[in-house]
């Protein structure tokens, strides 16, 4: 239809009608011989009618919307360096980093008071896990969320000052974010284990891995980490609990440039048989490049956008770009899968991770379409892979023109998460998860699904809406 | 008898399906009460009402309670399963892959279309409007109990971006052809319709098509858009649409009486435009809408014999002192209540009550002539329309036939789509019940619809007139009608 002509060419002939509310309207529409898009609409969640009008009516909504949703998929995030924690994010002895919104010792969950005792003992902060604790509740620590210092964290998160980490890039805008180096599966500090093979293995991270891997992207100058997650997506992986495809893509790019590095055979053995060993060493790639995208859309007045979503293992928390640096948080649930070995449903610890920035960027649960291979672990069937994406397009501001999912005619992934879809549909974001052990030191327990608390959301709405 | 009753969280249907549910389970064989309903404060206290518990509900639950006769509790039960799934119907995919209906109208558009219907409850009826506006579609909102200050925002947005809000509150649209909420069956032709009035724009298209002259399109624009707040300013986008459209050759401007600021710029617009602008103003010193028909049937070139009408099977038995008026049309309550106030000593009350008149401080037994519109908001927060659910009126009609004197009720019967689909079948009954002893009790109906409409005109005709009723297709015949009974000078 012409926009020249009135009511956008409306008079001109039989409309094209969606209706939304009283059934009986769809019927008389059909019996006229039109046939309506049917809307299947429900009362929003939460008492908060008049504050989604009140963030629907802001003026400035529909462009700052538009630009949030622009800036995250024009985003070109690139892996360009290894750096230290200390140097990237400005933390010293004794300052920790962790994944989720802010939390303090008392509160914190066993992952997350394992992970911090395990970090205490690499940093030679204590010498036996009692002591950590000891410092820990004597207040001899400092803890952040990452998401305050422009970086992410697998499950517990925590980042201490020594740690090796990789630097992004986002081309598009400038911006750097930051991502811990992953350590494989079982036994690892961000899963709450802090025994001494986990000690040994940060250190050898430290030692031969980091140096290993800065030699590698200084001689790849950078690598283009989309055009890998664009791959990867259509080779079966949504990239938050599946990065299998990923990983090898990356193994793939980095052998080269590791091979010319002039590194003592023995250590290039290790780290080539490390990385190609860990099926989620892309990960830690994945989550600080979603963290790159989405940063530049924070700080947007009236954006009703969420910037971040994060949990540290006791609370779930959200940012949305209109509100600032605010967290808005609500006890996390604990997530449903499936359990390695003995472990149960009784040893799961609340979802815990920044890793939930994959969905927050429109890959993992956003992605599960491309990723039939996992159903089976997360629950389910595969068609139910195909629902889980579809219907985060209604909670999404729009398409990723770059992340496309085969099966759906290379449509592309559902990107931008919107508050306010969110509270009004009472659809929440699906999110894929790893299942931390309750107990500080167990590590990982089982992977699956996870369901945001409606209230974080309800919450943002209100606080949006006052801030208008 | 047995009481069942269960919540289901999270389980949304609208309140008019879930009447039809209700009723459909209602009519088993040994079911005594039935309330299948959405767990808003209204439903929770009508359950109260029944007798059941309080149930810890919130509107985002259904609720399903049933009274029943021990053997028939579970066919019941059975039942709603069946009626809530048939509710459903066409709306959802569910093969493997099919992607889940969309559920908020930006999602909805995202396949592209020109006008969206929003008839979900007022206070999220701005959302989805919204949502069809900054995607640029222009949207009938038929909810109610929107506020102002919403209305004006919409319509601003939508005169930014060149699209037409209808609404809130608007009843009745026809876009080429197309009957939306409650529209009757006409005929094509070069007569273009912007109305505050939903009945009122029934009356006059159903009178129209009667005398051979067609409808090109109807828009309605809400109840308010004339007033000083909204500044007509759909009105305006309207009348400027069918200026720019061919088929249109007439536009009819069809409202409650409007502000005067408002109504001096509608008519600056008029004389601006190249269409010939016909104004129908209701209000006690205007023509009435069967008036208006005639004037603008002249415009056309056709001619306008006066409405047709059938009198009751026996006319006039007793003495009636009282009028009162049972309106599902809020504008052809209104028209019928200027004519019976011009010829009636006594001042009318009423919930829509004309400058001169009385509120009804005694609720619907106030003494005296009363008109209601049963389709204000008070009697339709959190229930159908009563143009689909007849039950506040047939209640009515029995607690009038109950109370000592002799009174004329005069009643609307609108027809088309999304309108009852066999109205006479519940009002005949209950009419011919009201008038069973004959001497103090007479019934004048008004029936708004035309030879097309699904109802079959003739069938609910002969159904009113058997019953006991006259019937008119002219409100303002109807309302004479009943002044005449009331021995009222003409």
């Amino acid at each position: 239809m012409s926009n020249d002509q009135p009511l956008a060419g409306l008079l001109a002939g039989q409309p094209r009608i969606v209706t939304a509310g009283v059934e009986l309207f769809d019927t008389t529409l059909r019996a006229q011989g039109v046939d309506p898009v049917v809307v299947d609409w429900r009362p929003p969640a939460g008492d908060v009618a008049a504050e989604l009008a009140t963030v629907a009516a802001d003026p400035r909504i529909a462009d700052a919307n538009a630009t949030a949703l622009e800036r995250i998929t024009s985003a070109e995030p690139r892996w360009v360096g290894i750096t230290t924690a200390r140097e990237a994010v400005g933390i010293d002895t004794g300052q920790f980093l962790h994944a989720g919104p802010p939390i303090t010792w008392d509160r914190a969950s066993g992952p997350l008071r394992g992970a911090l005792i395990g970090a205490m003992l690499y940093e030679g902060m204590a010498q036996t896990p009692d002591e950590a604790v000891a410092i820990a509740e004597r207040g001899g620590i400092e803890l952040a969320p990452c998401h305050s210092r422009q970086a992410v964290g697998p499950m517990a998160g925590v980042v201490s000052p020594s740690m090796p980490m990789f630097v992004i890039e986002n081309a598009a805008f400038g911006n750097q974010a930051y991502c811990s180096l992953n350590e494989g599966l079982g036994k690892v500090l961000r899963y709450g284990a802090y025994g001494p093979e986990v000690i040994t293995r940060l250190r050898w991270m430290h030692d031969v891995l980091g140096p290993a891997m800065a030699a590698a992207v200084e001689r790849l100058e950078s690598l283009d980490i989309r055009a890998l997650m664009v791959q990867a997506l259509q080779m079966g992986d949504e990239l938050h609990n599946r990065n299998r495809a990923a990983s090898s893509l990356f193994v793939r790019e980095v052998v080269p440039p590791l091979l010319e590095a002039g590194i003592d055979p023995g250590d290039l053995a290790d780290v080539v048989r490390f990385i190609n060993g860990n099926e989620h060493f892309f990960l830690n790639l994945g989550m600080p490049a979603g963290k790159a995208a989405v940063d530049p859309a924070r700080d947007l007045p009236g954006c009703s956008v969420v910037v971040a979503m994060a949990r540290n293992g006791t609370d779930f928390g959200i940012q949305v770009s209109g509100t600032g640096d605010r967290w808005f948080t609500a006890p996390a649930q604990v997530p449903d899968g499936l359990f390695l070995g003995d472990y149960g449903p009784d040893d799961a610890n609340p979802d815990i991770g920044d890793s939930t920035i994959t969905e927050t960027s429109g890959v993992g649960g956003f992605a599960m379409a491309a990723a039939p291979a996992i159903v089976r672990f997360v629950g389910g069937a595969v068609g139910d892979a195909l629902t889980a994406t579809q219907t985060m397009y209604d909670i999404a501001l729009g398409e990723h023109p770059h992340f496309q999912i085969p099966i759906l005619e290379f449509r592309g992934t559902p990107v931008g998460i919107d508050v306010t879809r969110v509270v009004r549909t009472g659809i929440v974001p699906a999110v894929n998860t790893g299942i931390a052990g309750r107990e500080a030191g167990t590590g990982q327990v089982g992977a699956g699904l996870v369901e945001p608390p409606m209230a974080v959301f309800v919450e943002a709405v209100r606080a949006l809406a006052a801030a208008g | 008898m047995v009481d069942h009753l269960d919540v289901r969280r999270g389980v949304y249907h609208d309140s008019v399906s879930l009447m039809q549910v209700s009723r459909r389970v209602g009519d088993l064989p040994g079911v005594d009460k039935v309330l299948v309903a959405m767990g808003t404060e209204l439903n929770r206290e009508l359950l109260v009402g029944m007798g059941f518990a309080a149930p810890d509900a919130g509107p985002n639950d259904l609720l399903v309670a049933i009274r029943a006769q021990d053997d028939a509790l579970d066919a019941a039960l059975a039942e709603v399963e069946v009626a809530l799934a048939a509710t459903r119907g066409g709306a959802s995919g569910g093969g493997f892959g099919d992607a889940p209906p969309a559920r908020t109208t930006a999602a909805a558009l995202t396949g592209g279309a020109d006008l969206v219907l929003v008839s979900v409850p007022g206070e999220y009826a701005y959302l989805e409007a919204m949502d069809a506006v900054r995607a640029g579609a222009s949207v009938m909102v038929f909810s109610d109990n929107v506020p102002v200050e919403q209305e004006v925002a919409l319509k601003q947005a939508a005169a930014d971006r060149g699209v037409l809000v209808m609404g809130p509150d608007a009843g009745t649209a026809i876009v080429s052809g197309v009957g939306l909420g409650f529209a009757n069956v006409v005929r094509p032709g070069p007569i273009g319709i912007v109305a505050a009035s939903g009945t009122g724009a029934q009356q006059l298209t159903c009178l129209l098509d009667d005398a051979g002259v067609g409808i090109s399109h109807v828009l309605g624009v809400g109840g308010r858009d004339l007033s000083a707040a909204v500044g007509g300013s759909s009105t305006q986008q309207a009348m400027r649409a069918l200026d720019a459209d061919p088929a249109t050759t007439t536009i009819v401007v069809l409202s409650k009486p409007a502000d005067p600021d408002v109504s001096q710029a509608l008519h600056a617009l008029a004389d601006e435009l190249t269409t010939p602008v016909v104004f129908a103003l209701l209000g006690p010193d205007a023509n009435d809408l069967t008036s208006t028909a005639g004037t603008v049937v002249q415009i056309a070139g056709a001619t306008f014999t006066p409405p047709a009408s059938w009198p009751a099977p026996r006319e006039r038995q007793g003495t009636y002192t009282e009028l009162r008026g049972l309106f599902a049309g809020g504008t052809l309550c209104d028209e019928a209540m200027l004519i019976a106030a011009s010829h009636l000593d006594a001042p009318i009350a009423s919930n829509i009550p004309l400058a001169d008149g009385r509120p009804l401080d005694d609720g619907l037994d106030t003494p005296g002539h009363v008109f209601v519109d049963f389709g204000e908001d008070e009697f339709t927060r959190g229930r159908p329309h009563p143009m689909i659910d007849q039950g506040l009126r047939l209640e009515r009609i029995a607690a009038e036939a109950a109370r000592p004197g002799g009174r004329v009720l005069l009643l609307d019967v609108v027809l088309g789509h999304g309108a009852h689909p066999d109205p006479a079948a519940e009002l005949a009954p209950a009419i011919a019940e009201a008038i069973a002893d004959g001497e103090d009790l007479a019934v004048v109906v008004s029936l708004c619809g035309t030879a097309g409409d699904p109802q079959g005109r003739d069938k609910q005709v002969r159904a009113l007139v058997d019953a006991g009723a006259s019937v008119h297709l002219s409100n303002a015949a109807a309302a004479r009608k009943a002044v005449e009974l009331l021995g009222g000078a003409l």
